[in-house]
C-alpha cells in the first residue's frame, strides 16, 4: 500500500469583526483589536443581550447588489472568503473533478429564514421570495462556492453547531487523504446576528450581559467572565495534495496533519466537567498526525468565555499534553473576534496557520484576572514569538451536542 | 383606468434593473427574458410578484410560462388593467 496522501495548506481567505480579509484580520488579531460593539438595529433594546460583533467590511461593500439580493448574509460570507482563498492560491488551473467544497455553518441561513417569515406574515405567500429555500439551507454557502469554481468532486456541509468550521476542515482532509480530489474549497461561515437567535442563546444564559463595556465583555479565563460575544463572518483555507501543491510551484503555509473526532455523550449544551471526550479528541488526533505532546507549541482554544466551558477546556488539556503543556503557548482568539459559531473552527484555524507562518502566537485579551482554575500558559495581551524549527499547533472546537474536534497544523520544510 | 403600454414598460425596465441587475436601457420590448435579459425561472417569479403589485394586477401561474418577452409581458399586463 502507498504512503498516505499528505495535504498542505494553499490559500487562505477570512471576513470577520476585526477585517475584511486574511491580512488585515491578522494584523488586527496581532495588535489586540475587539470587534465587538452595540448593536445599531431597532430590536437590538428588545433582547437582553444589545452587543455583537459585526463584520468589518459589510459584503454590500464588495459584492454587487443583484447579486447579493438572491444570497444569505452566510453565503455571502463564504464566497468573499473563497474568493480571496482561491486567489491566494494562486487561482490554480485544476481538472474540475478533482475540487471540491467543504463549507459548514451552525445555523444556515436563519436571518433569511426569519426576514421571510416577517414578509409571510406582513404580505402573504405570494410575496415569499423563490431564493427563500436555497439562501436558507445550510448547504447553501458550500453550494454556491461549489457553483462558483465548478467543483465537482463533491460539495458537503457538515454540521456540528460551533465544532461546523473546524470539522469541514477535517471533511476536506480526509476527503484529500482518501483521493476523492486534489483540491478542496474549505471551511465555515456564520451569520445569525438577528433578535431570536441571541434571544435564544441569551435564554440559555450562554451571552455575555457586560452591555456596559461590549469591547471587554468576551473575556475568555478571566475569573469575571459571564458569557461569549456573538459574531459573524468566515474563514476558508485552500487544502491540496503536497505533490499536487509541489507540482505547479504553490505557495505553501504548512501541513495538516491529522484531526480527532469524538463526542461526549454527556449533556445537549454543557460541557463534560471533566472533558474526557476532549481529551480523547487530542490524543486521536495527535496520533492521526503522527507526533507527540512534546512537538506542540501552541494552540488556539475554543474559550468562548463562559464560566462553565473554558475551565472545561483547560483542565482537558492540562491532562491530554501534561507536562508538555507548559510549552504550549494558548490563545483565545474569540477575545476579540467573539464567537462565529460555526465559523469559528474556520477563522481559528487561518490564525493558526498564520501563527506558524510568522511564528507568533496571537494575544488574548480582556483578562484582567486570571481565573486560577486556568492551568494551561495563557497568552495574555500581546503576541508571543513561537520557536523556530518543526512545529505543530492545534485547533480545538466544540459544539452543543457534544462535538469535539481537534485539528493538527505542522511547519513544512 | 388602463395603463398604456408605455407606462408599463418604463415600471418593468425597473423591475427587471432591480431584481436581475440589467441595465434599463438594454430592456426592450422584443427582449426575451430568459435568453436576452438571463431572468431565471426564479428570477422571473420576482419579475411577476413584484409587476403584480407594481400595477395592481394578477397574473396567473399558468399564464407566466407564456410570457416569453418583455413584449408579453407589457401586453398581459396592459389588457388586465383595462
Amino acid at each position: 500500500m502507498s504512503a498516505q496522501r499528505r495535504v498542505v495548506v494553499t490559500g487562505l481567505g477570512a471576513t470577520t469583526p476585526i477585517g475584511g480579509d486574511a491580512p488585515s484580520t491578522w494584523a488586527a488579531l496581532l495588535a489586540g483589536k475587539s470587534g465587538v460593539r452595540t448593536l445599531t438595529e431597532d430590536w437590538a433594546n428588545t433582547i437582553p443581550v444589545n452587543f455583537a460583533a459585526r463584520v468589518a467590511v459589510d459584503p454590500s461593500e464588495v459584492m454587487e447588489r443583484v447579486e447579493l439580493r438572491k444570497l444569505d448574509r452566510s453565503e455571502a460570507f463564504a464566497l468573499i472568503a473563497s474568493r480571496e482563498a482561491w486567489k491566494d492560491a494562486g487561482s490554480p488551473e485544476i481538472d474540475n473533478e478533482r475540487l471540491g467544497v467543504v463549507i459548514a455553518s451552525g445555523i444556515g441561513g436563519v436571518t433569511t429564514m426569519l426576514d421571510q417569515y416577517d414578509i409571510l406574515k406582513e404580505k402573504g405567500a405570494r410575496s415569499v421570495s423563490p431564493y427563500t429555500v436555497p439562501m436558507l439551507m445550510p448547504n447553501g454557502p458550500a453550494a454556491h462556492v461549489g457553483l462558483e469554481f465548478k467543483a465537482r468532486a463533491g460539495v458537503h456541509t457538515p454540521v456540528s453547531a460551533c465544532a461546523s468550521g473546524a470539522e469541514a476542515i477535517g471533511y476536506a482532509l480526509e476527503m484529500i487523504r482518501n483521493n476523492r480530489a486534489d483540491v478542496i474549497i474549505s471551511g465555515g461561515v456564520e451569520a445569525a446576528i438577528h433578535a431570536l437567535p441571541m434571544a435564544g442563546f441569551a435564554a440559555m444564559k450562554a451571552l455575555s450581559t457586560r452591555s456596559d463595556a461590549p469591547e471587554r465583555a468576551s473575556r475568555p479565563y478571566d475569573i469575571d467572565r459571564d458569557g461569549f460575544v456573538l459574531g459573524e463572518g468566515g474563514g476558508v483555507l485552500i487544502l491540496e495534495e503536497y505533490e499536487h501543491a509541489k507540482a505547479r510551484g504553490a505557495k505553501i503555509y504548512c501541513e495538516i496533519a491529522g484531526q480527532g473526532l469524538t463526542s461526549d455523550g454527556f449533556h445537549i449544551a454543557a460541557p463534560d466537567p471533566e472533558g474526557i471526550g476532549v481529551q480523547r479528541a487530542i490524543k486521536i488526533a495527535l496520533a492521526d498526525a503522527g507526533i507527540s505532546t512534546k512537538d506542540v507549541v501552541h494552540l488556539n482554544a475554543h474559550a468562548t468565555s463562559t464560566p462553565a466551558g473554558d475551565v472545561a477546556e483547560a483542565n482537558a488539556l492540562r491532562l491530554a499534553l501534561g507536562a508538555d503543556a507548559d510549552h504550549v503557548a494558548v490563545s483565545a482568539t474569540k477575545s476579540m473576534t467573539g464567537h462565529l459559531l460555526g465559523g469559528a473552527g474556520a477563522i481559528e484555524s487561518v490564525f493558526l496557520v498564520k501563527a506558524i507562518q510568522d511564528r507568533l502566537a496571537p494575544p488574548t485579551i480582556n483578562i484582567e484576572n486570571l481565573d486560577p482554575a486556568v492551568t494551561v500558559d495563557v497568552v495574555r495581551d500581546k503576541p508571543r514569538t513561537l520557536p523556530a524549527g518543526d512545529i505543530a499547533a492545534l485547533n480545538d472546537s466544540f459544539g452543543f451536542g457534544g462535538h469535539n474536534v481537534v485539528l493538527v497544523f505542522k511547519s513544512v520544510n | 383606468m388602463a395603463l398604456t403600454q408605455a407606462d408599463v414598460l418604463a415600471g418593468l425596465k425597473e423591475i427587471v434593473e432591480e431584481v436581475a441587475g440589467i441595465p434599463a436601457t438594454s430592456i426592450e420590448l422584443d427582449k426575451n427574458f430568459s435568453d436576452d435579459l438571463e431572468v431565471d425561472s426564479l428570477s422571473m417569479v420576482e419579475v411577476v410578484v413584484a409587476s403584480e403589485e407594481r400595477f395592481g394586477v394578477k397574473i396567473p401561474d399558468d399564464q407566466v410560462t407564456e410570457l416569453k418577452t418583455v413584449g408579453d409581458a407589457v401586453n398581459f399586463i396592459v389588457k388586465a388593467s383595462a
